[in-house]
């Protein structure tokens, strides 16, 4: 038993051990608050971030806007929110928490149906998304890119025949915190069709996709702000105008982005 | 305030070293009741009623009994002969077993989720199976918000089941075989009657944990109201939508606990005596 406890004891010391030493004395951590869907073009922009401020480490919270929203409103420290509706910003404008001048939209997304790879249920078209029996997943009401589904189905419904919104509807099987839990639950397959954004679509090169043509598309914008408490307000200048600069905007379309015109 | 001053004055004075014990207590007990004070502050308002009894509210309210109880009485009809086997039996690996029993207890909820999914999901090395051989696929639906339940709450009712036979004199049981008593005249006899309120403390202990399952749940079941969202997850998607829903569901959630608590308690007193 002592032997045991040691050598868990030796292996926790080496653990911490080789954890890499801080070289700079003084580091600056900034904190980023982001839509879920920014999860990998903001991992990207974070790495050359801190590469070029090499005191300064960039810390995320991704996860769906309306969570971010009521974490920074319960008084979450952040610096830096990126949500993917502007109304979660215009919230946190009304209740002081952004400056309204300080908001701005850096880019758009669009809306795709995904479907797993091997397509169980044979889901061809938008069409198809109303066979009875199919198992859909979107994300909740509350969270931006399930609202926009829903949005996409109303104007769907006035194409393709009154009630396709409730048989959609009718097919979700679960309505998920935010868009990366829908993607995920659709490359387990364990699902037979999600709407995400493209750019979780480019995410995730494994599942197959259908075009939401754009007239019954929803083109959502994302707006990006300081927060008014934030303790590194300088940083979170730089980090905004980075993902501004032509550079941030290359990252940002190559995992799937539209700029915000 | 003059009263509390003396008083901290006296606890810290040099002849007593009552502090050393006080003061980390304290300050870990305070750590338990601060949390829920604030709750029920925040949350006893005029939109108390309102929040408590909105539709989303009773839904929830209703699967989550409604799933917790099955999970109880699957608990104690698969649980009890587990424990009774794991403590009178001998065969080999049984401390592998027991081990396995006990690790969901320690399991974080999320790799429970996920195990189960994997597991039984339709893709999934058992679910796979159910689905071609009987068409049957359990995410989603209220059997996967069971499954997950039982997963991670009926090791608590094994646990106390264990305990219970364990404390019950070898001798009484010889007594009973030399009369000729078999396995489970002994069970029904000799062993029910004598634990029968660890057995009960040890359900209720269960079903308070199934009524708070949340993580397992999340990422096997999914989340859709009337089918598969219980309070502890409109809870959490209450805090995105309407706090006030979540913190009045949260307060009707801890009222539930401690009377549950308070069950087990008496009974675990009633065994002592």
């Amino acid at each position: 038993m002592k032997r045991f406890l040691s050598m868990i004891l030796l292996l926790a010391l080496f653990i911490v051990g080789c954890a890499p030493a801080s070289s700079t004395p003084v580091s600056r951590t900034l904190t980023v608050f982001a839509a879920a869907s920014l999860t990998d073009a903001f991992t990207e922009i974070g790495a050359n971030f801190d590469a070029a401020h090499p005191d300064v480490t960039t810390t995320f919270n991704f996860a769906g806007s309306q969570a971010l929203r009521t974490q920074i409103e319960e008084g979450a420290p952040a610096d830096v929110f990126a949500s993917a509706s502007g109304k979660e910003m215009e919230t946190l404008i009304t209740n002081s928490f952004v400056a309204e001048s300080a908001s701005q939209f850096f880019l758009s997304n669009k809306l795709i149906v995904i479907l797993p790879a091997d397509n169980p249920a044979g889901i061809d078209s938008l069409e198809d998304l109303a066979n009875s029996g199919i198992k859909i997943v979107l994300a909740a009401e509350e969270v931006p890119v399930g609202n926009y589904a829903r949005q996409s189905l109303d104007l769907m419904d006035t194409s393709f025949g009154t009630d396709f919104k409730d048989k959609v509807l009718a097919n979700v099987v679960s309505n998920e915190d935010n868009v990366k839990q829908v993607v995920a639950k659709i490359q387990l397959g364990e699902a037979d069709a999600g709407i995400v954004y493209t750019s979780d679509a480019v995410a995730a090169p494994d599942l197959k996709t259908i075009e939401i043509p754009t007239e019954l598309n929803i083109i959502a914008k994302y707006p990006i702000a300081p927060l008014t408490e934030s303790a590194n307000a300088d940083l979170a200048e730089a980090f905004i105008a980075y993902v501004l600069s032509a550079d941030g905007q290359a990252i940002l379309q190559k995992w799937g982005f539209a700029p915000a015109q | 305030m003059n009263k509390i001053k003396k008083n901290i004055k006296q606890i810290l004075s040099q002849s007593d070293t009552s502090w050393i014990f006080i003061i980390p207590g304290v300050l870990l007990l305070a750590l338990f009741a601060l949390p829920i004070v604030a709750l029920f502050m925040r949350s006893i308002n005029t939109d108390f009623l309102d929040n408590a009894f909105s539709e989303q509210a009773f839904k929830a309210l209703r699967l989550s009994l409604y799933t917790s109880t099955i999970t109880t009485v699957c608990a104690v009809i698969f649980g009890t002969p587990l424990a009774y086997m794991l403590v009178r039996w001998k065969f080999r690996f049984k401390s592998w077993i027991e081990l396995l029993v006990d690790l969901p207890i320690v399991l974080p909820p999320s790799v429970a989720g996920l195990v189960l999914l994997i597991a039984f999901g339709r893709r999934g090395l058992f679910g796979s199976f159910l689905l071609n051989t009987f068409g049957i696929s359990l995410p989603f639906t209220t059997a996967a918000v069971v499954l997950a339940q039982i997963f991670v709450a009926s090791p608590l009712y094994v646990r106390s089941a264990r305990v219970g036979f364990a404390q019950i004199d070898k001798q009484l049981e010889e007594a009973a075989h030399v009369e000729g008593a078999n396995h489970w005249q002994l069970f029904r006899d000799v062993m029910l009657p004598l634990t029968k309120r660890t057995l009960l403390s040890g359900a209720i202990l269960t079903w308070t944990r199934a009524l708070g399952e949340f993580g397992a749940t999340i990422l096997f079941a999914g989340n859709l109201e009337g089918i598969t969202q219980t309070m502890p997850m409109a809870i959490y998607l209450g805090f995105e939508r309407n706090l006030g829903t979540a913190l009045a569901l949260s307060v009707v959630l801890v009222i539930v606990s401690v009377f549950l608590l308070m069950l087990t308690k008496k009974l675990e007193k009633q065994e002592q005596e």
